[in-house]
């Protein structure tokens, strides 16, 4: 016969499954603390580096926003470093914004054939192909870039060929895929209705398209193009190898120029770490994640705003 | 003014023509890579070690490289992309911390691989002192894989029926019980099928391991299996440029003379294996759904 007691405790002990159930939600909540731990520790890493070139080497802000000379080990003639990112950031603004316009018209052509006129033939062909050119490695697109497109626009433009054109090129087709298959995705949570109802009232399937699935899809698909902007400004590789690497303002589309992204891979390796020439790159490096978060913010706003409608 | 229909066939038109010139692009784009790409495949090609100023290397080391990175970084990204998928999908409650670790692992995968790699540089290479290794390499693919992983897994979930879970609650189960005798092994298809896919984007990524994995591929010794040694292929801690970024460098310091016929075939290997990734994750993922469901 057992004591109270004994049964009392008997009863108030976690059973195993109870115990195994702690353990698993602790374990699991773990992992998602741990991506959590990442994103801030990128966040405060990268900031507590880029900052650096502001505090600690006191370089003002609006030199390093506005300046049109890169030039980190040197001093200019009032003792100050040449530290003016203006090239690179208006580099990576121009083929950001260059390849999404050009881009975007493909891009939403190709998704509403795709969805609307021949899903058949989008289905076989199109969605297969563009599923597979979005995994397509950027470095790829890089090489051949610099085995097809440069020299096509050497013979075309003259000069040497690299700069922003072949840069929009490739990422004309580097982001094509991508917002394509968003825009798709887009189209087809219209409901079949909106279509049925248009087409019902006499509309031309071209009128349905134009003035009523078009409509209905605008905030999908302005958060692809936004997906494909925020993609190109992020691109290293693929810009790098066909941009030229010049750090300078780019006086026409075919002279060698350089974006935030290029100046960071091929700089960072040839620094000293804490040295300014170093930290002017984590600068850069801050730049280009505070716009990744702009990015981000945009495609929130607009879904709000898609849902409110 | 062009009456309806007229406007319409030349909408209708023009579309097709939009169409078809995005297909011409990306066929093109394809096509280029394989023709270019396949006449240098070779058994030495793939097998053979790198020539820095001589024509003839292959990319042996590179590929191997390639493949060790990826189960690496794999290995450690799944287990932690599991629990959180789990711990979001089936505890999460709807609320302001939930949302904020929904924001934050948006913002890593919106995160540039660039800027991922400088802190893995940062962190990794200089703060810890891994040096440029497999392992800060394998940290910063991991980072790079984790939101796209959890995303998948979680969607893996959704796909689940809530019958499943209320079956396994009124048996008496605990949640974590339900989750993983019942729920995962439904999943395991679908989950499959994503961490292919996105070892498909660990396999070709480049920006985050230049200043991870480093940018040299030392002469490896295939008959040497012990991990503490340097030359030996499973060593963590040796510097490893992978295909993808072999394909950068080569391509950037224009020292090799068939550096060209060298990246055309990388590309074409590289592009391989997307194409193999993608058509094992759909296969795989049918098979076992109909394996495990007997369906």
């Amino acid at each position: 016969m057992k004591s109270t007691e004994q049964l009392e405790q008997q009863l108030k002990r976690h059973s195993k499954a109870a115990k195994l159930e702690v353990w698993g939600k602790v374990v699991s909540f773990s992992a998602l603390l741990l991506i959590v731990a990442v994103v801030v520790a990128i966040i405060g890493f990268v900031a507590s580096k880029g900052l650096a070139t502001f505090f600690s080497n006191h370089v003002s802000l609006w030199d390093f926003l506005s300046g049109k000379s890169w030039n980190p080990g040197i001093t200019d003639a009032h003792g100050k470093p040449e530290v003016g990112a203006l090239p690179m950031i208006v580099g990576s603004f121009l083929i950001t914004i260059l390849s999404a316009l050009v881009a975007t018209p493909f891009a939403i052509g190709t998704a509403v054939f795709m969805n609307e006129i021949s899903p058949n033939k989008g289905a076989k062909i199109l969605q297969p192909v563009t599923e597979l050119l979005v995994g397509i490695p950027s470095v790829v697109y890089g090489f051949i870039g610099l085995s097809v497109i440069v020299p096509v626009t050497r013979t075309l433009f003259g000069g040497s060929g690299f700069g922003i054109l072949s840069g929009t090129c490739v990422l004309f087709v580097m982001i094509l895929p991508t917002v394509t298959s968003m825009s798709v995705d887009a189209l087809r949570a219209v409901p079949r209705y909106y279509r049925e109802a248009s087409l019902a009232l006499g509309a031309t399937q071209w009128q349905t398209i134009y003035k009523v699935v078009l409509r209905a899809a605008t905030p999908g698909m302005m958060t692809a193009v936004v997906f494909g902007m925020a993609r190109a400004f992020g691109e290293a590789l693929a810009v790098q190898m066909v941009i030229g690497n010049a750090a300078l303002m780019p006086g026409s589309l075919v002279d060698p120029a350089s974006t935030l992204t290029s100046v960071l891979t091929t700089g960072i390796g040839n620094t000293v770490m804490g040295s300014l020439q170093n930290n002017a790159l984590w600068s850069l490096a801050l730049v280009l994640l505070l716009m990744s978060l702009i990015f981000n913010l945009i495609i929130r706003l607009i879904g709000r705003k898609g849902r409110l409608q | 003014m062009m009456n309806p229909k007229t406007q319409n066939k030349v909408a209708i038109g023009t579309l097709y023509g939009v169409a078809g010139l995005v297909v011409l692009i990306l066929l093109a784009l394809l096509g280029y890579i394989l023709v270019s790409g396949l006449p240098q495949l070779s058994w030495h090609f793939l097998t053979a070690p790198a020539k820095a100023f001589l024509k003839g290397g292959g990319v042996g080391i590179q590929l191997y490289n390639s493949f060790y990175l990826l189960i690496l970084a794999m290995l450690i990204s799944f287990p932690i992309a599991l629990g959180a998928a789990i711990y979001l999908y089936e505890y999460a409650k709807d609320n302001w911390v939930t949302t904020t670790i929904r924001t934050a692992i948006e913002i890593l995968s919106s995160l540039p691989s660039v800027v991922v790699g400088l802190f893995g540089f940062l962190f990794f290479v200089v703060k810890l002192n891994l040096g440029f290794s497999i392992l800060s390499g394998a940290f910063a693919l991991t980072f790079f894989n984790l939101p796209l992983l959890t995303r998948s897994i979680e969607d893996s979930l959704r796909t689940i029926d809530t019958t499943q879970r209320e079956g396994g609650l009124a048996l008496g189960l605990s949640r974590w019980e339900t989750v993983t005798r019942v729920i995962l092994p439904a999943a395991v298809p679908s989950i499959l099928t994503g961490v292919i896919l996105s070892a498909g984007r660990v396999f070709g990524e480049a920006a985050a391991l230049i200043y991870t994995a480093g940018q040299s591929a030392p002469a490896l010794d295939f008959t040497d299996w012990n991990p503490f040694n340097i030359s030996s292929p499973l060593n963590p801690m040796r510097p490893a440029e992978t295909l993808a970024v072999h394909i950068w460098k080569i391509n950037s310091e224009g020292i090799m003379p068939d550096a060209k016929a060298i990246s055309s075939g990388s590309s074409a290997v590289l592009v391989l294996a997307i194409l193999l990734f993608n058509f094992a994750a759909r296969y795989l993922g049918k098979r076992l759904y109909k394996r495990l469901t007997s369906a």
